[in-house]
């Protein structure tokens, strides 16, 4: 299918605050990619799994509202960078077609509210688009410049590639290391990259979410990665913000970058350092300067 | 040590029954107790009951164990489960359902702070159309147990400084399309 002219960009509550490095480093690789784009207007919050545990009606109605403002604007694709998002607006689109139950209470609430169906529009992630609608071809043609030496381990995390299998395959991924191959990076075997990190655990059962996260990064360091790349505003947060909680727990002298797929491909597309938020890291912080800062580039980053 | 024997006509089978109505519960009862979905949750280390168990109870009715147990609550909705299952039992959406009935019947540790961040986050939505993480957290925290602020200050220090900490809370415009949507029913759903 013929990649679409423009898309439009659902941002989520994420990646306005937390994730903020993630719509800073998507943009500016769209930009560089001269792909149109456009926030969704009036956007509201997806509901996550937080309204999926209170009702699954109301879950699906509340992400449905998004899709039929989608089909409103006439773009088609929408861009879906948060794992949890794109996993729940797909799921309402699931139920909604394949659950006659949803479907009446889906009929009836875009009645009410004045809505459109929004049979046709399609809920598209980032990574899925740029292995797809991109091509691993034109990103290597369009490569400025390349890391050199610096080994990554990729962190799909879980919602984004399942179930519905359109990002990649459920059981084994590989897109985003085609992805960051076509860039440059060298990655690395790395089994553990559809494991959980525990989503909101490590706001809510503390021990267990920092402990999950401290598997993952531990691995990814024992498998030669000196970076984890991710999909997910959510997992990025995970992975990046209790390096320091885990080096007090556990004596070890873990300090890794917890980047995302968008600035390292920004980055090699030609994109500056903090026009991609690489600045806004809080682990890794040394070497993320050291990989990104470009000698001639420097004096513009005040 | 709790009671460990269950007696069959403490089984109700006409709700275990409901969950094979619900969306991914369909094929409930063709689970073979392969444990398949213990072994690919990362979570089940840490759970009173594996997923497997979970299964057995539901489809056997034995409706208290099931809604009383952590598990539900550690679940992090990560479909592993989901897609490994060769009887193709979405075991995260029984899990969903769970958690539902539990929030509903009141059937969780009191303080406990998951369903009361479920609860926070969709009142949030409801009235706002979005939800604010800071503002999430932080009620919760003060509705569980307040003393894990201190706890959370540091991490919540690192965000500010890295400019990732946003204390606004936003607002959709056409508010009034999600009064539309009801507010969770008296039914499980
Ligand atoms: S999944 Fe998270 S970030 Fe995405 S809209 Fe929903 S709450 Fe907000
Ligand atoms: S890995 Fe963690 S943050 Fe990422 S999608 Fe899964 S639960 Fe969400
Ligand atoms: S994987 Fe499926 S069939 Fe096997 S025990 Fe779990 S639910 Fe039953
Ligand atoms: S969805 Fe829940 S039960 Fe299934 S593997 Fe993930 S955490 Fe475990």
């Amino acid at each position: 299918m013929e990649p679409p002219a423009k898309y439009l960009y659902y941002p989520g509550c994420s990646l306005k605050a937390t994730g903020i490095a993630y719509e800073e480093s998507l943009l500016t690789t769209l930009r560089l990619l001269e792909i149109p784009v456009e926030e969704l207007p009036d956007w509201n919050c997806c509901g996550a799994t937080a309204y999926m545990s209170v009702s699954q009606s109301s879950a699906t109605l509340l992400a449905l509202r998004n899709l039929a403002l989608a089909h409103q604007t006439g773009i088609r694709d929408v861009l879906t960078p948060c794992s949890a998002c794109y996993l729940t607006l797909r799921k309402s689109q699931e139920l909604a077609a394949h659950y006659p139950e949803t479907a009446k209470d889906v009929e009836q609430f875009l009645e009410q509210a004045g809505l459109p169906h929004p049979d046709s529009v399609r809920v598209r992630h980032p990574l899925e688009m740029l292995y797809n609608d991109v091509g691993i071809r034109r990103l290597r043609e369009l490569t400025v410049r390349r890391l050199q030496g610096v080994r990554m381990a990729s962190y799909y995390g879980c919602q984004a590639v399942r179930p519905y299998g359109e990002v990649d395959d459920p059981h084994e991924p590989v897109r985003m290391d085609e992805v960051l191959q076509a860039v440059g990076v060298e990655t690395v075997d790395y089994p553990l990259k559809t494991k959980c990190c525990g989503g909101s655990l490590t706001g809510t059962i503390h021990e267990v979410g920092v402990r999950l996260n401290y598997i993952l990064l531990k691995e990814a360091q024992r498998k030669g990665a000196q970076a984890v790349v991710t999909i997910c505003p959510l997992c990025q947060f995970n992975l990046d913000a209790y390096q320091r909680e885990i080096r007090k727990q556990t004596g070890e002298p873990i300090d890794m970058p917890v980047l995302y797929l968008t600035q390292v491909v920004g980055w090699a597309l030609g994109g500056g350092f903090r026009e991609l938020g690489l600045h806004r890291a809080i682990s890794g912080r040394k070497l993320i300067e050291q990989w990104f800062t470009v000698k001639k580039e420097a004096e513009t980053y005040v | 040590m709790e009671r460990q024997i269950r007696y069959q006509r403490e089984a109700n089978l006409e709700w275990a029954h409901q969950f094979t109505k619900q969306p991914g519960g369909e094929r409930l009862l063709s689970c073979i107790q392969c444990g398949t979905c213990s072994g690919a949750c990362p979570l089940s280390i840490y759970m009173d009951l594996t997923p497997r168990q979970i299964i057995a109870l539901v489809r056997e009715g034995f409706r208290e164990d099931a809604l009383r147990s952590k598990t539900i609550w550690l679940c992090a909705s990560c479909y592993a489960c989901a897609v490994e299952c060769p009887q193709k039992i979405s075991i995260t959406d029984i899990m969903y359902r769970l958690k539902r009935e539990a929030i509903q019947s009141n059937l969780y540790p009191k303080r406990f702070p998951i369903p009361v961040l479920a609860r926070e986050f969709c009142e949030m939505v409801r009235r706002r159309g979005r939800n604010s993480e800071f503002w999430v957290v932080f009620r919760m925290a003060l509705r569980s147990n307040p003393f894990v602020l201190f706890s959370m200050a540091r991490t919540g220090w690192d965000l500010w400084r890295t400019g990732r900490l946003s204390l606004r809370k936003g607002r959709i415009r056409r508010i009034g399309e999600l009064q539309f949507i009801p507010v969770a029913s008296k039914e499980v759903d």
